[in-house]
């Protein structure tokens, strides 16, 4: 529970909310592709935040606004960039994966960080997220659920077909050791 | 357990997530699986790889900044209606509203209350939900699978119960529209009847159920906690009363 020692909206605001800004803009950057289109969605959601802010009853402020981030950057990305949102379904993210793909046991070590954050934004969106929000949030899976508004289980499911594809991605490019 | 079976757990082991019972499980099965043990390594590299490799962008200073602004701003205006925070697809329905308000205001039909325009509202509401075959968003018997759905669509949090153990199994949950504003929708179900429970933010007083039958409807309504509850069905009106009940306990 969060407790609300202030009581005029704009100070609770900076004390529940804008602490969780940086992983507001984070998940709204991966999702986004860009810095430009990130801010608009992160300033977007921000806003929602505050009017809903009634709403919120305290609880986990972190999943709740990252909830509201990423219902904007879809609502946001269809209305802006159609192009960019390609909708699939579980089957389909199945069948992404290649099924001759290397070894994925092989020991991974020191990839430079351009060719993880090419390997990181060339995953699909479903998968893109659920990484940045385990991996670089550390958010738990039931975080997650609510998140993406998915079943635990596929939650469980997408990070482990995530991860191998990284690690597929990565070794392809050689930088498996 | 075989590999095929430890693979799936080896991730939910490697996060903190599994059970103690199934962390023995999986501990167990590592210390005689070489192959499983690797796999489990690489999880954890790609972990270090992806966490000390500068890839989470922090916001910048100057959009922190500007919604601070924009906050302050939007605080010192008028509080804003819920029909500014709708999407423009609803502007059409507004304005339909309006031009409908407009002409009752001209022609004051005599003996319709807004109260029983809300009953009627609140039974096509239900017709509604079951002819489109849309009575549910979100389809499952697990309240929190239902009440996290409703997180960040709505601008309150309804509360959703379990009344499977009352013979009132939970469907799923919907979005709806009612008396000028969005408002959550629960579905329950006794036998063959449905159950829509409409849900919304009233600044009331907590008041007693008070029940009206109309055209083989039952309509029970009550505010608590200051929210709205509604309950429709053409379910008979003495069960009905009961999950009424239920629900208010």
């Amino acid at each position: 529970m969060q407790i609300m020692s202030a009581t005029d909206p704009p100070a609770q605001f900076d004390e529940v909310v804008l602490p969780h800004l940086d992983a507001a803009y984070n998940l709204a950057r991966w999702l986004a592709g860009n810095d430009h289109d990130a801010e608009d969605i992160t300033q977007e959601a921000s806003l929602r935040a505050f009017r809903f802010f009634g709403g919120f009853r305290g609880g986990n402020s972190r999943s709740w606004l990252l909830t509201i981030v990423r219902h904007t950057a879809c609502t946001w990305l269809k209305k802006n960039r159609p192009d960019a949102i390609v909708p699939v379904n579980e089957d389909q993210l199945q069948e992404i994966e290649d099924p001759a793909g290397p070894d994925p046991s092989a020991a991974f070590s020191g990839a430079d960080a351009k060719v993880l954050q090419t390997a990181l934004e060339q995953l699909p969106a479903e998968f893109r997220e659920v990484i940045v929000l385990r991996e670089l949030e550390g958010l738990a899976y039931k975080e997650i659920a609510d998140v993406v508004d998915a079943p635990l289980g596929t939650v469980m499911s997408r990070l482990a077909r995530a991860r191998r594809q990284l690690q597929q991605c990565l070794s392809r490019k050689g930088d498996w050791k | 357990m075989n590999c095929a079976e430890m693979h799936p757990l080896l991730h939910a082991y490697t996060d903190g997530e599994l059970d103690l019972v199934r962390s023995l499980d999986v501990e167990k099965h590592l210390h005689t699986c070489p192959a499983c043990a690797t796999l489990r390594n690489s999880i954890l590299s790609l972990r270090s790889a992806l966490r000390s490799g500068n890839l989470a962008h922090p916001a910048p200073p100057a959009l922190r900044e500007r919604i601070r602004r924009d906050v302050a701003g939007v605080n010192t205006e008028p509080r804003p209606r819920p029909r500014e925070r709708r999407p423009w697809s609803w502007q059409w329905l507004m304005i339909g509203a309006a031009a409908g308000a407009l002409f009752m205001v001209a022609l004051p039909p005599a003996g319709i209350s807004p109260g029983d325009r809300l009953t009627d509202d609140l039974i096509a509401g239900h017709v509604r939900s079951l002819m489109a075959g849309h009575l549910t968003d979100v389809v499952s018997s697990d309240q929190h699978t239902v009440k996290p759905w409703f997180n960040g669509k709505l601008d309150f949090a309804p509360e959703v119960r379990d009344l499977a153990a009352q013979g009132f199994p939970l469907v799923g949950g919907r979005l709806d529209y009612l008396d000028g504003r969005t408002v959550a929708a629960l579905v329950y179900q006794r036998n063959k009847h449905f159950i829509n429970v409409f849900v919304w933010p009233e600044n009331k007083p907590d008041t007693a159920r008070r029940t009206e039958l109309r055209r083989g409807y039952a309509v029970m309504q009550w505010n608590a906690g200051s929210l709205h509850y509604s309950v429709v069905s053409d379910l008979n009106e003495k069960e009905l009363g009961e999950f009424a009940d239920d629900l208010r306990k």
